[in-house]
């Protein structure tokens, strides 16, 4: 059935367009917003410093509980989990360095990644649909406030801030979490356990982190924008976008976090 | 409240053989059409008849396919970001729904753009926008969010928000929508006051007849994207064109049927 396997291709080709449209306007924001925090003061329409405030505010302090419970978990197991592995090799002395290193370079970025994705990309992509549903997006067309300045400079700016702070954040904590375990399971001290993670950390290792980190912070605002600012169809179509928003935050972030380990390991 | 005969003739907007298409789908269908200095113009027509996509290329949020829109003499189609910018300061816009910013007051919502583009300190925009908000009977209400005020309340901000910088134009969309007689009159009356008041020149777009009668120095009928008629209350009122009185005696919807709408309606996605 021809027609059948040319709707499939059409539909494809369909999709491709739009995801690549949508790469293109989330590049085109992106440039946008570095051009009104770099050339606001001088068109006299500054990016304002309340509006990032306010935004690190709920994108990073209210979200300091949840990255601090999620980080000390995973430290912890990944310390069991790693003495457990490596005592088939009468190796759990060295359990330490391999955790310090896996927390400091994959495990918290990601999860301070996934979770932000999760609170704030959506948060953003549902603000924006409601606004442009509402027309308040017109409305600061008309009156003469460029939105991009207005609403997504401040919130890539606080993003920007405010991820590898909390990354640092889920460093300290996940690396607590899986020193409690390891102390009282191998019998250590604790400020011995710290000394061998800091001689176990190169600063490369930290810089590789919050790197990281940044350009996620950038995938989770530019996904929540773009998402949010293309809703249709009402109030569902704002529902369907924050879904669409977190999913797709979340693989951008798993995806470049991959390339990131595949590219750095060589 | 009729049109003034005498009034010099002085173009505030000035649309072109305006044609407009979303996708490939013809919209507004080569429209011309002027609007003088101090005059309430409302644009009526049955819904679907391209009246907000006309708005919306007067306010300079779509781009047209062909054809021109100029306002206070400027093509603002051929403008630079900040040359429209500053003819923004000029226009007022109260939206249909009001398009309230929900995360602020009533009264931040009103101060912002003289926050945005004013210079000023801090107390005497608030002043300014205490006027506005007595102008339009909604003292002490500033410290409300939107979500707490009755739909005739947010229509009446949306107002004092369009005009706290003094425009020279004004835009209002579906100002009596959703409300009831009365209220809808009273939104009506203020609309009448602004322009005697404060010398501005009104733009009103509706499908509310008594509204539109009550308003309008001229009337625009606007059906299936073409300009059916632009003239006096008195003169739309008493046409013999059958597609206005049929408009006139609410026969709208049968009569706006757009057979191009009903086929894509009926094929879409197949
Ligand atoms: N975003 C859009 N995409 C496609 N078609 C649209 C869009 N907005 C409006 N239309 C179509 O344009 C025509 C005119 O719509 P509109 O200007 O909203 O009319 P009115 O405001 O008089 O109800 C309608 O047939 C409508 O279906």
């Amino acid at each position: 059935m021809p027609a059948r396997h040319l709707r499939i291709v059409e539909k494809t080709g369909r999709a491709t367009i739009a995801g690549i449209a949508e790469i293109g306007y989330g590049a085109f924001l992106l440039g946008e917003s570095l051009f009104w925090l770099v050339m606001g003061k001088s068109r006299r329409q500054p990016v304002r410093f309340g509006a990032v405030v306010a935004e690190a505010m709920e994108f990073g302090v209210r979200a300091i509980p949840i990255v601090a419970i999620l980080s000390g978990t995973v430290g912890a197991m990944l310390a069991i989990q790693g003495i457990h592995t490596l005592k088939t090799f009468g190796a759990e002395s060295r359990v330490t360095f391999g955790v310090a290193l896996s927390v400091v370079r994959e495990f918290a970025p990601l999860i301070t990644g996934i979770v932000v994705a999760g609170r704030s990309g959506s948060a953003l992509a549902a603000r924006l649909g409601t606004m442009r549903i509402n027309q308040e997006i017109d409305a600061l067309h008309v009156m003469g406030i460029d939105p991009v300045r207005f609403l997504v400079a401040p919130a890539l700016l606080a993003m920007l801030a405010v991820l590898p702070l909390l990354t640092l954040l889920a460093d300290f904590v996940a690396l607590t979490g899986a020193g409690m375990y390891i102390c009282m399971d191998l019998g250590m001290d604790f400020p011995a356990y710290w000394e061998r993670v800091i001689e176990s950390l190169k600063v490369d290792d930290l810089g590789h982190g919050l790197g990281k980190s940044v350009i996620f912070a950038v995938l989770v605002t530019l996904v929540g924008v773009v998402n949010g600012s293309l809703v249709q169809g009402g109030a569902e179509g704002v529902g369907k976008a924050t879904t669409r928003s977190v999913v797709h935050a979340i693989s951008a972030i798993v995806v470049t976090d991959m390339l990131f380990a595949f590219v750095l390991t060589r | 409240m009729s049109a003034t005969p005498n009034r010099t003739p002085n173009k505030v907007i000035e649309v072109k053989d305006l044609v407009t298409h979303y996708g490939t789908r013809q919209i507004l269908k080569g429209i011309s059409l002027d609007i003088y200095e101090g005059e309430i113009m409302v644009i009526m027509g049955g819904s679907g008849s391209g009246k907000s996509t006309l708005l919306n290329h007067l306010l300079g949020l779509l781009k047209p396919s062909s054809g021109t829109v100029s306002i206070l003499g400027q093509d603002i189609n051929k403008l630079s970001a900040v040359e429209m910018t500053k003819l923004r300061t000029r226009m007022g816009v109260a939206f249909q729904g009001g398009a309230l910013f929900s995360s602020m007051t009533v009264g931040e919502n009103i101060l912002l753009p003289l926050r945005e583009h004013t210079e000023l300190d801090h107390s005497t925009m608030a002043i300014m926008a205490r006027l506005k908000m007595e102008v339009v009977k909604l003292a002490d209400f500033e410290n409300l969010m939107p979500s707490e005020l009755s739909g005739g309340m947010i229509k009446r901000a949306a107002l004092a928000r369009a005009i706290v910088m003094d425009p020279r134009l004004l835009f209002c969309d579906e100002p009596s929508a959703g409300l009831d007689p009365v209220v809808s009159a009273a939104i009506d009356e203020l609309i009448i006051t602004l322009r005697d008041a404060m010398g501005m020149t009104i733009v009103v777009v509706t499908h509310e007849l008594e509204s539109a009668f009550r308003i309008a120095d001229r009337i625009c009928v606007l059906d299936r994207g073409d300009i059916l008629m632009v003239d006096t209350v008195e003169a739309v009122r008493s046409t013999s064109n059958e597609r206005i009185q049929n408009l006139l005696n609410r026969r709208l919807e049968e009569a706006t049927l757009d057979p191009d709408d009903y086929m894509r309606r009926l094929t879409i996605g197949i």
